[in-house]
């Protein structure tokens, strides 16, 4: 792992142009985003409108048919550019290795990459499950964690690469409230501590709002709206304001 | 078809490019040995056994109605070290081994395990194909050394007890020892080594390439069973004429 550029700062993050067609069917339609050094930015959308495939394109999991993205200037296509900068990133699932343990799954970029030594590397597994309230839980399965037990060790895993730039998908579906709080706190409180670029995907209205700096609003593909979390309250449009506003009333279902 | 062959031949360049990175990857390559022994060597024992058995009750009354039933340790022990105890086991290992490696490598390609590995900068190939395959390599031709080794011991019972053969255990060794030479036996762990190689990719391959969830994990291994078998068979063929060439 290169030292080039210091793990205590955040990255920015540049999207231009963005398209993906998947059988056919276009899935991102020209996105342009930017996200600033240290920023939080929250992606909010409905089901299917690309959130997580824009994610994946950011991380380089996805190819895109057209457009560019590059961290910090530098398109992410570039020779070593995952060995220059520490990007994590929070499946949905958790996307936990099943046959390791816990401790292994949090451990595992640290071990696999020889940054520290083996001491060091349990020291900041045990400290990282406890920041996820799961505290002495290194040498369980998996298999024997609930959904949102694993949802919090893969935050704990993405925190043990103190990463520069940490992207989640749906960081708080399957958790329950208390832990989705937590959760909000801790992406807040890493912008504080190692001023993190954090990405955010999400449903959540709540989290959104409670952590994000600024807000984006995709919908088919494309970017409806970008700003603080005030001005797409404010925003007129109505897909944005069916979105945020929309509640289940029971008193529509009684006859 | 054409693009599976490109995809393996590109998996197994890269793989040969990271076998230097072996001796950091031994933990797993330890805990794939002990998979593949654990699991196949009983399995190996009893087929390997019955093999030797069934070529000696096969062509021992052959051999005895001729008087030439003193023939029968050369030929059993041929038939087993230079293509039975090879083509078998890597049967019985893309069987057993090869389905475990692309359904678990498929699973974790289907849950998102090999995408969380690739964001921590960790390659899959280097992470999960790499020690399967340098264990495979080393386990296979092992196992094959232990099968010829119990198949000979199966034509001799089988030579000694059967009334029409009744060919002693000594005298079953002597003309084994006369007939197989040391070659012969290599030439059979050469296949293997080849055919271990085949099973590995494959299978690696086909997890590698796993879409669409439990169903998806399914074909895989099916895939990678029936492909890796049809190809040992293909070569196995190729090898055989390659290395009687040598032998001459």
């Amino acid at each position: 792992m290169s030292d080039t550029t210091s793990a205590r700062d955040g990255v920015s993050v540049q999207v231009r142009g963005l398209r993906k067609y998947f059988h056919g069917q276009a899935v991102l339609q020209g996105v342009d985003l930017d996200v600033s050094p240290g920023e939080i930015f929250v992606i909010m959308g409905p089901s299917g409108s690309g959130k997580t495939v824009l994610l994946k394109h950011i991380i380089g999991l996805e190819m895109p048919d057209a457009g560019a993205i590059s961290i910090d200037g530098q398109s992410i296509d570039g020779p070593g550019f995952m060995a220059k900068y520490r990007v994590a990133m929070v499946f949905q699932s958790g996307a936990l290795l099943n046959s390791l343990t816990v401790g292994e799954n949090v451990g595992l970029y640290l071990s696999e990459h020889r940054i520290k030594p083996e001491k060091e590397i349990a020291r900041i597994v045990a400290e990282k499950l406890e920041l996820v309230g799961l505290k002495g839980l290194e040498m369980r399965l998996p298999s024997e964690l609930s959904g949102g037990m694993k949802k919090r060790v893969a935050i704990a895993r993405a925190l043990a690469i103190e990463p520069q730039l940490i992207l989640y998908d749906e960081p708080t579906s399957e958790l329950d409230p208390l832990m989705a709080v937590t959760i909000a706190e801790e992406i807040l409180k890493l912008k504080q501590r190692i001023h993190v670029t954090s990405i955010v995907v999400s449903h959540d209205r709540d989290l959104a709002f409670g952590v994000a700096d600024r807000i984006a609003i995709i919908h088919e593909g494309k970017i409806l709206a970008v700003g603080s979390p005030e001005e797409i309250k404010a925003n007129p449009e109505p897909i944005i304001q069916q979105f945020l506003t929309v509640e289940f009333k029971k008193q529509k279902f009684i006859l | 078809m054409f693009q599976n062959i490109g995809e393996m031949m590109i998996l197994s360049w890269r793989t040969l490019l990271l076998l230097p990175q072996t001796f950091r990857q031994r933990r797993k390559v330890f805990d794939q040995l002990f998979e593949i022994g654990n699991t196949s060597l009983l399995m190996t024992c009893i087929l390997s056994l019955f093999i030797g058995g069934v070529i000696a009750l096969q062509s021992g009354p052959v051999l005895s109605e001729r008087g030439l039933s003193s023939y029968i340790g050369g030929l059993v022990g041929l038939s087993i070290c230079k293509e039975l105890a090879p083509v078998m086991m890597s049967v019985l290992i893309a069987g057993r081994i090869g389905s475990a490696m692309s359904a678990e490598i498929g699973s974790m390609r289907v849950y998102q395990e090999i995408d969380a590995l690739r964001t921590m900068n960790i390659d899959p190939i280097q992470y999960l194909v790499l020690p399967r395959l340098v264990a495979i390599s080393f386990a296979l031709p092992l196992l094959v050394i232990f099968s010829i080794l119990v198949g000979w011991l199966g034509g001799a019972i089988v030579s000694m007890i059967n009334h029409q053969i009744a060919v002693p255990f000594q005298a079953y060794f002597s003309n084994l020892r006369e007939m197989v030479e040391v070659n012969d036996v290599v030439n059979g762990l050469i296949k293997s080594l080849f055919f271990a190689v085949i099973i590995g990719v494959v299978s690696c391959h086909q997890g590698l390439k796993t879409i669409g969830g439990p169903r998806g994990i399914g074909r895989s291994v099916t895939k990678a069973v029936v492909n890796s078998i049809v190809m040992i068979l293909i070569l196995d063929y190729f090898l055989t004429a390659f290395l009687l060439y040598f032998d001459k």
